[in-house]
């Protein structure tokens, strides 16, 4: 029979599908949260070292998320809001990965990254329904904050594996493992940054946002270096994102959503390929 | 030397690892949002049939093993090894030592089809069809019409094993063995 020219996942899935993107919208309406649009093709990208962009044939590159573009609009003025689009990211596939994957990304002002947690926790209830989230140090997980960064994101792998069925929040990242998150008040170790882990998937990464200009600077450099020894393409710092930092981004924690993953552990589904219907295999 | 890199791994592929040849059963790609890709992998031994695990940094590459599974037809054995025939018609042979067929002897029957798995053109290891029809060599007389649920006697085939039969099988009968249970079915 020659059927590769069907989808993967089934007709329910698509309609379960339109109604969780009906219920963020909802979510997000009945909070006063902008949605906005902003470019999935950019000049520019991340430089962080844990994430490859697909890079265009005229040299932009598809957004490996929106991030960037939504702190230059806070920095403009806009108020809170979210973006709830395609994102795309190089090289990564397999069952809980695909290389183009749908997230919701959210900024809100006056908010820290506990307060963000909340919030994450009621739309995560709402999606699921309600289950107590335990919140876990990266310390309690991995055991240390200091080593070797690949056996470090093994361990933590391995753990967050281990975990099991149940919702988690994983918080008190070490500083080296920051990416955009300010670094705690009380203790330069740690970074102001989140993930939430449901069943043994990654789901959500947030954290309470670094405005400063000249450090991130130094972590985008950093980031260059590290690229630059490891081989790895190094791209351009963003420099208009950077400006508008300069200019000044409101205190604000932001999240960002795996809305595919979500809607694999609302179906009960094992893999990404049943709740899309093209992964990449046959797109 | 060929070699796979961590992304062309599937299941079903042969690769070397430490040494010895082995078959990815499972390749799943873990990856951290903020953090490095790994693959974490499950493989079979092909000499020993243990299942091993292991996590590699996405892009390694591995070196590939020259592996062929084989239907070959059992000849015979010469005491020392165990002789098995190319079914494409190249009558072609192998010979398999006594560790290689140890987990299958009891199940070799000339002129019957086995799947020999050769690494580097040496059998590394024979599995047995599902199902082989065996003749009883040795047994209790049958009590003829006694079908009775469950009552079982021991049964010696032309192998050698013995195994566990319905008590109305005579010496000479042909029965049909499940080899993954190494238990009776029917009489053939």
């Amino acid at each position: 029979m020659n059927d590769f020219w069907q989808p993967s996942c089934s007709l329910d899935a698509l309609r379960q599908r339109a109604q969780l993107l009906r219920t963020l919208r909802e979510f997000f309406a009945a909070r006063d949260v902008l949605e906005v649009q902003t470019a999935t093709l950019g000049s520019r990208t991340v430089t962080d070292v844990a994430i490859e962009s697909l890079r265009v044939r005229d040299g932009a590159f598809l957004q490996t998320s929106p991030e960037y573009q939504l702190k230059r609009l806070l920095a403009a003025g806009a108020p809170s809001l979210y973006q709830l689009g395609p994102v795309f990211r190089a090289g990564e596939a397999g069952r809980l990965h695909n290389p183009e994957f749908t997230l919701l990304e959210w900024y809100r002002i006056g908010f820290d990254h506990l307060q963000l947690m909340a919030e994450v926790t009621e739309l995560v209830d709402l999606v699921l329904g309600s289950q107590p989230i335990r919140t876990l140090t990266y310390k309690d997980l991995v055991g240390t904050l200091s080593g070797d960064r690949d056996v470090l994101d093994l361990r933590c792998a391995d753990a967050i594996a281990k975990l099991g069925q149940g919702r988690f929040f994983i918080t008190e990242y070490p500083a080296e493992q920051a990416a955009l998150a300010r670094l705690d008040a009380a203790s330069a170790e740690i970074a102001a940054r989140f993930e939430l882990v449901i069943d043994g998937v990654e789901i959500a990464n947030g954290y309470h946002e670094l405005g400063d200009a000249a450090e991130l600077r130094q972590r985008f450099q950093d980031d260059r270096a590290h690229r630059t020894r490891t081989g790895l393409y190094c791209p351009e710092l963003d420099e208009r994102f950077l400006a508008a930092m300069e200019s000044g981004l409101p205190d604000c924690a932001g999240v960002a959503l795996g809305v595919d993953r979500l809607l694999m552990l609302k179906l009960s589904a094992s893999s990404l390929a049943e709740v899309m219907p093209f992964p990449v295999t046959i797109a | 030397m060929a070699s796979y890199s961590t992304n062309e791994f599937r299941s079903g592929l042969k690769v070397l690892l430490e040494g010895d040849p082995c078959s990815i059963l499972e390749n799943e790609f873990v990856k951290p949002g903020k953090g490095r890709a790994f693959n974490r992998v499950k493989f079979r031994n092909l000499k020993t049939g243990r299942v091993w695990e292991r996590t590699f940094k996405s892009g390694l590459r591995i070196e590939a093993a020259d592996v062929l599974e084989l239907d070959m037809e059992y000849l015979y054995t010469d005491g020392e090894f165990w002789h098995f025939m190319k079914t494409d018609g190249s009558f072609e042979q192998v010979a398999a030592a006594e560790p290689t067929v140890a987990d299958v002897k009891d199940w070799l029957k000339e002129q019957e089809i086995f799947q020999v798995t050769l690494w580097n053109d040496s059998p590394i290891s024979v599995t047995p069809p599902n199902f082989v029809e065996l003749e009883v060599s040795e047994t209790d007389p049958g009590l003829k019409g006694d079908t009775a649920q469950g009552a079982t006697k021991p049964a010696t085939l032309s192998t050698g094993v013995t195994i566990k039969v319905p008590l109305f099988i005579n010496i000479g009968d042909i029965l049909r063995i499940d080899t993954r249970k190494g238990e009776y079915v029917s009489r053939a």
